[in-house]
């Protein structure tokens, strides 16, 4: 499989949140808002990216009984450096809406699903390959939910408002929205995916 | 009953004997009994109600009929009457000053959410009419809580509005102020409607005995059993005249059948056929935890009305109900 | 390069080192960003102290700690007292925290010295995005529920559904009570210190 494939793989026929619904928590606690929906997914992609590299090259010297606390540790280290970096530079309201969200990307099942059924038995390149592909994947998912949710329930597309405030719906920034919004955005890609 | 269409074959289960019940019967045996709750919100609220009416009917018949044809592409079940059902169910459970694009929007979440994403008649779990009206109260809760005051007939968007019986019952809880009930209407005002409060509420529970009516002509029609609306009335009265005699702070029982949508929501929306047990001891638990829910929901939630959330809540455990209250096929052995 | 076995030296050796890679890494990632981190909260609880004392030339003092009982519980607040740039006591903000809706909402409050209140900032809150999320802009000056130049003393701030004055967020009453009684502690500190005896000294703060 050349690397364009995998690239292409993780973003339509494996997307983590349409097809594998892998990382629910953050998808549906997160997305109130298409920026935060973005945030959320660029915040996990680059995680992923340094993790499957990581994990790829040490694979050889991990030990498999002790695969998986390995993985973790790794996967943490990268979230706390993360975490770090964005309360020193990113934006305040970026922050003020991820920051909880942040830490669980630790826990997240893309994180450690990719690095046991990929990254582990792949080459460091092609397992960069397949986080960039699975990262945008579940960007795009977050993107398209959050934009979603933001437009009908608040009225505005990446913070510009597009309906007046009078309009807005709110169920779909609280949580039944969120369910709403998957579950009907689920049935249109696999309306689009079956009839290829 | 399942049945297997073969080409212009049709094979199904026995018994074969046919009755001269239909789906088609009995939704406009509905569509009559609700009839003298229509005719009364006319009177009580004039254009207001027609404009509602009217349009979330034709909302939800437009729907049905685009989502079947367009989306689904299949056979329009239009002619079956559910979704003139439904619409009237909805219209009656909305404010009379609500605007049209939001009638629209519950439609579209009555029909497009509540039914026809599940596949249609006979396969949503919940009621449509309430998941409509449901999501229509959470999204839009300030123009879903302010209520018209009965008697203004020619204004619609423009309506008076004033205190429902329900939210003068809320206050009183949360104050703990027992005063407050004096200002609620008396029974006899209450089954008519017309009561000093001005009637305020959703179109279709402001009489009680226009609901009534349409009661006593489903039981005869045979359209649906006494079970769910008997024990959903019974429940709320005795579980809130319990209250009401441990504290003055809960309203008389009497008052409380008689307020909000016990009546509408026992009569016509509890007992949709879909979405309800089908034995009748399932009917009649599915009936108690339904006016258990409400008043649970009514006197320590944050919403003023139960009856629709208790409703909703109680589909959900329809299946298991069902799955529970199996009848005992012939032949097989009863457990000692 | 044959990978190794699951041995127990090899397992405990393998698990401590990567521990203590990646303790160093951590270790020396902090020390870069500990700096920033700080800097920036400290701009930010600046720039909310100018926003709140509605003033751009300002001298904030040491931060006081207050504690009170709220509840029956022991609560402390953070008063920041301020100046105005000929030295003249402008008043102080004061850093209050409740329960609201959707878990704590901290908020910055500015009394100017007669306690009344000059304006406020929401620093942390989990509320509900539409709803009780709006409490950021609902009681400013040209909000709906304005409770600019308002002053406690009176009575405490309350919504007008339990018979107070000020306008509740349509269908967030949880939040417009937490919001107020955040308020309503925040002038309760901020009186208990008695201000012509307590000696403070003001810094001008970098822009």
């Amino acid at each position: 499989m050349s690397n364009i494939k995998i690239l292409l793989n993780g973003l339509i026929k494996e997307n983590p949140i349409f097809v594998l619904f892998l990382g629910m928590c953050p998808t549906l606690a997160t997305t109130t808002s298409a920026i935060n929906g973005l945030s959320m997914g660029l915040a996990t992609m680059t995680v992923l990216i340094c993790t499957n590299f990581v994990i790829s090259c040490i694979k050889k010297v991990t030990p498999d009984m002790v695969r998986i606390p390995v993985f973790i540790v790794v996967i943490a280290a990268f979230v706390t450096i993360l975490q770090m970096f964005m309360s020193a530079y990113a934006p305040d309201s970026v922050n003020k809406a991820l920051g909880i969200y942040i830490p669980l990307i630790v826990v997240n099942c893309i994180i450690l699903g990719r690095a046991e059924s990929f990254a582990c038995k792949n080459t460091p390149l092609t397992s960069i390959f397949d986080a960039i592909g699975i990262g945008l994947g579940f960007t795009l998912g977050l993107t398209l939910l959050g934009s979603v949710r933001e437009l009908l329930g608040s009225g505005s597309l990446f913070g510009l408002r597009m309906l007046p405030e009078t309009t807005n719906i709110l169920l779909f920034v609280l949580p039944p929205g969120a369910f709403l919004t998957l579950g009907y955005l689920v049935a249109i890609f696999n309306k689009i995916r079956t009839s290829k | 009953m399942i049945k297997i269409i073969m080409g212009n074959l049709i094979v199904s289960l026995s018994p074969h004997a046919h009755g001269t019940e239909s789906v088609e019967k009995n939704m406009f045996g509905v569509v009559i009994a609700l009839l003298p709750a229509v005719l009364i919100s006319l009177f009580y609220f004039g254009l207001g109600s027609a404009v509602v009416l009217l349009s979330s009917v034709a909302a939800c018949m437009f729907l049905e009929w685009a989502i079947s044809k367009y989306i689904l592409k299949r056979r329009p079940t239009l002619s079956d009457g559910s979704a003139i059902v439904t619409g009237l169910l909805l219209g009656m459970n909305l404010p009379s000053n609500l605007p049209v694009w939001i009638i629209l929007i519950g439609a579209l979440m009555a029909i497009g959410v509540g039914k026809m994403s599940f596949g249609g008649l006979g396969n949503n779990p919940f009621n449509p009419a309430l998941v409509g009206r449901c999501i229509l109260l959470v999204s839009f809760p300030a123009q879903m809580t302010s209520w018209p005051v009965a008697g203004q007939m020619s204004s619609y968007l423009d309506a008076e509005t004033g205190a429902t019986p329900l939210s003068v019952m809320k206050a009183a809880i949360k104050t703990g102020n027992s005063d407050l009930l004096t200002t609620l209407p008396d029974t006899f005002h209450m089954l008519l409607g017309n009561n000093p409060l001005g009637g305020a509420g959703t179109i279709g529970e402001v009489c009680a005995i226009a609901l009534l009516l349409g009661f006593i002509y489903l039981l005869w029609k045979k359209v649906i059993t006494w079970h769910i609306p008997v024990t959903i009335i019974t429940t709320v009265f005795v579980f809130s005249g319990l209250l009401h005699l441990a504290s003055p702070v809960y309203a008389n029982p009497f008052v409380v059948i008689l307020s909000g949508g016990i009546m509408l929501g026992a009569i016509f929306m509890a007992t949709d056929y879909v979405t309800s047990p089908m034995t009748h001891k399932g009917q009649i638990i599915y009936g108690i935890a339904i006016g258990f829910l409400t008043i649970v929901i009514r006197n320590w939630g944050s919403y003023p009305e139960g009856m629709s959330f208790a409703i909703l809540i109680m589909n959900a455990f329809t299946p298991l109900i069902n799955l529970y209250t199996k009848p005992k096929r012939f032949g097989e052995k009863l457990n000692r | 390069m044959q990978k190794i076995k699951s041995s127990l030296p090899n397992m405990v050796g393998v698990l401590v080192g990567f521990s203590l890679l990646i303790g160093v890494i951590l270790a020396s990632v902090n020390q870069i960003t500990e700096g920033p981190i700080k800097i920036k909260q400290e701009q930010t609880l600046a720039a909310g102290i100018k926003t709140v004392m509605q003033c751009q030339q300002i001298s904030v003092a040491a931060p006081l700690e207050v504690t009170d009982t709220i509840d029956g519980k022991l609560s402390s607040f953070v008063i920041h007292a301020c100046a105005g740039a000929t030295g003249e006591r402008l008043g102080a903000a004061v850093e209050s925290s409740t329960n609201a809706f959707g878990g704590e909402l901290k908020v910055l409050v500015g009394f100017d010295t007669n306690g009344h209140i000059l304006g406020y900032t929401i620093l942390a809150s989990s509320e509900t995005p539409g709803l009780g999320a709006k409490v950021d802009q609902w009681f400013q000056k040209d909000g709906k529920g304005n409770i600019i130049g308002k002053n406690p003393k009176g009575g405490s701030l309350t919504v007008s559904k339990d018979g107070g004055d000020v306008d509740a967020i349509t269908a967030s009453t949880i939040t417009s009570r937490a919001f107020l009684k955040a308020i309503n502690q925040a002038y309760r500190a901020y009186m208990k210190i008695d201000w012509a005896h307590e000696k403070v000294c003001f810094e001008p703060t970098n822009q």
